[in-house]
């Protein structure tokens, strides 16, 4: 048994102090698309290392290439919690991200996405990019999570390489499913919405 | 490796022979065994309750006293597994309980991204050194390397940071989350670090003897018991002042502070404190009329810092430090007294109980 996945999931949530709450949402083993807000590089290391571990097994990341790609350790890390690296780059129509995904999973894995795209330097939520969207038309028996992550954007900010131990949580929210007949600019803002409602529970 | 250390500081500031009794001699077991008695009886009585229908009984009341008891097991078996360990042990774990404190009042107080680099030096140096000091016994540098140096190197990194927005602000709540969190409570675990007599006198008091050994040489009275003595007072007194808030209670002193702090309530709790810390004398050097005051000094000095916490918490708008984030006990919540106090005790017991070295 590989030793080091548990215990960078312990350290991780050491530092970042992180608590766990399921609102509305049990933890589940069944095919999941957890998507988050996006504030600090350490969002996908510590909501995956918070979720269950029979989870957490089945669960895998998506991550930026350019960060996650970048020195030893960085790339260690990365193959420990199994991520999939999504060159941001050199999105292309035959080659697109969503359909990566898609082919990575199976039948069995769930990921963890960040719709944002990249770390949003406010408070407030940016516009989700389309790729949950096409995601969730291309398998609609996919469910969606959506997940509040607070306070980790204080734990590591932008543009800092050391984190400072505060605490933080974790609010993962009750599942939603793209409705027929939705249009794509409903559905990322209806999907936005249920992110931004679970600051307040 | 901590001799080592001391031999790098100035011989002045380290503290000489004779060396304090830190064990668990058969005084502090008594002491020890009594409390843990009472917080045996004190949880199955708890649990009693949580099973009365809820006409006899609050639930809300009783919910909060279990958590109560459940805080003082913890407590108790921290301090106990310290004390057990040794000194440094001891040290160590409440650097880790002052860690968790600070953790909790910056999460609390919200910082600008500027404070960035100022916080990891709170967290990874200054809090650290501060309890490092203090295992080093080194009283000269651990008394002013927070309120001196650390309170003046947090405004200079943030102003390097270049953020000027609420300037004074950000700094003094990093700067009162070091001297609450950190330099306060570290007086605790100071204070088996004293040479303990019994009276004034410094150099030349007569030191705490219990008794004679084989070879007729002193035995000196334990520091642990007198740790555990003053953790006792300040829980012994939160429990007395909200007795008597609830028997007595009808002045609040501060109700958009702390709407269950009554005059009553402080006066009762004080003077209930002073009284069981003169029944519990035999556990310190001061003797029981000098226990009395002392205890009533750390009754009004943890009064002091809950209702500091208070208004802290009223202005984030927060009820407990466990709110924050659901789930943790609120370790602030448990011993916001125990920092306003230790402090107090420990020069009282320093200037008028020791060596002073």
């Amino acid at each position: 048994m590989n030793l080091t996945v548990p215990l960078l999931a312990a350290l991780a949530k050491l530092l970042s102090g992180a608590t766990m709450r399921w609102h509305e949402c049990q933890p589940d083993t069944c095919q999941r698309v957890y998507f988050a807000n996006h504030t600090s590089h350490l969002d996908a290391l510590v909501l995956w290392s918070s979720l269950p571990g029979e989870i957490r097994d089945l669960t895998r990341p998506v991550a930026a290439k350019d960060y996650w790609s970048q020195g030893s350790v960085r790339r260690y890390i990365a193959k420990c919690f199994n991520a999939i690296l999504i060159d941001r780059e050199e999105i292309k129509v035959h080659q697109s991200p969503v359909d990566l995904m898609i082919r990575e999973i199976g039948s069995t894995h769930s990921l963890i996405v960040f719709p944002e795209g990249g770390r949003s330097p406010g408070e407030d939520l940016q516009e989700f990019k389309s790729g949950l969207y096409y995601l969730s038309k291309k398998r609609p028996d996919l469910e969606l999570v959506p997940v509040y992550i607070d306070n980790l954007n204080r734990v590591l900010p932008r543009g800092e390489f050391l984190p400072v131990p505060l605490l933080s949580c974790i609010t993962v929210g009750p599942p939603m499913w793209l409705e027929p007949k939705e249009s794509k600019v409903d559905f990322l803002k209806r999907a936005r919405d249920a992110v931004r409602r679970l600051k307040d529970v | 490796m901590l001799h080592a250390l001391q031999l790098l500081l100035p011989a002045a500031v380290v503290a000489q022979a004779p060396l304090p009794n830190v064990r668990l001699d058969p005084v502090t077991n008594i002491l020890l065994g009594t409390v843990v008695g009472i917080l045996a009886v004190a949880y199955f009585v708890g649990r009693a309750l949580r099973r009365q229908p809820e006409s006899t009984a609050n639930p809300a009341v009783i919910r909060t006293l279990n958590l109560r008891i459940r805080a003082w097991w913890m407590m108790c078996v921290i301090l106990i597994a310290g004390l057990w360990l040794g000194p440094v042990a001891t040290t160590v774990l409440f650097g880790l309980v002052s860690f968790w404190a600070l953790r909790e009042f910056i999460t609390m107080t919200p910082t600008r991204r500027g404070d960035h680099r100022t916080l990891f030096w709170s967290f990874i140096v200054f809090a650290p050194l501060q309890y490092v000091l203090v295992a080093l016994k080194a009283y000269a540098i651990y008394t002013i390397m927070i309120p001196v140096y650390a309170s003046l190197f947090v405004p200079a990194r943030i102003a390097i940071s270049g953020d000027p927005k609420r300037f004074l602000e950000r700094v003094a709540k990093i700067q009162a989350g070091l001297l609450i969190c950190v330099y306060c409570l570290s007086h605790a675990p100071a204070i088996l670090s004293l040479v303990l007599t019994t009276a004034p006198g410094g150099p030349n008091a007569p030191l705490w003897e219990i008794r004679r050994d084989a070879a007729n040489n002193p035995v000196l009275g334990s520091n642990a018991s007198v740790l555990f003595f003053f953790v006792l007072m300040v829980q012994v007194n939160d429990v007395f002042q909200y007795m008597w808030s609830q028997l007595l209670g009808k002045h609040v002193i501060a109700p958009q502070i702390n709407a269950s702090r009554t005059w009553e309530g402080l006066i009762g709790g004080t003077l209930s404190t002073m009284l069981a810390g003169m029944l519990l004398s035999w556990a310190t050097p001061f003797g029981p009329y000098w226990a009395g005051p002392i205890a009533g000094a750390v009754a009004l000095a943890g009064f002091a810092g809950s209702m500091t916490m208070s208004g802290i918490k009223r202005d984030r708008g927060v009820k407990d430090y466990g709110t924050l984030v659901s789930g943790h006990a609120g370790v602030l919540d448990r011993i916001d007294s125990l920092c306003f106090a230790a402090p107090v005790f420990f020069h009282l017991t320093r200037f008028f109980f020791s060596t002073m070295q």
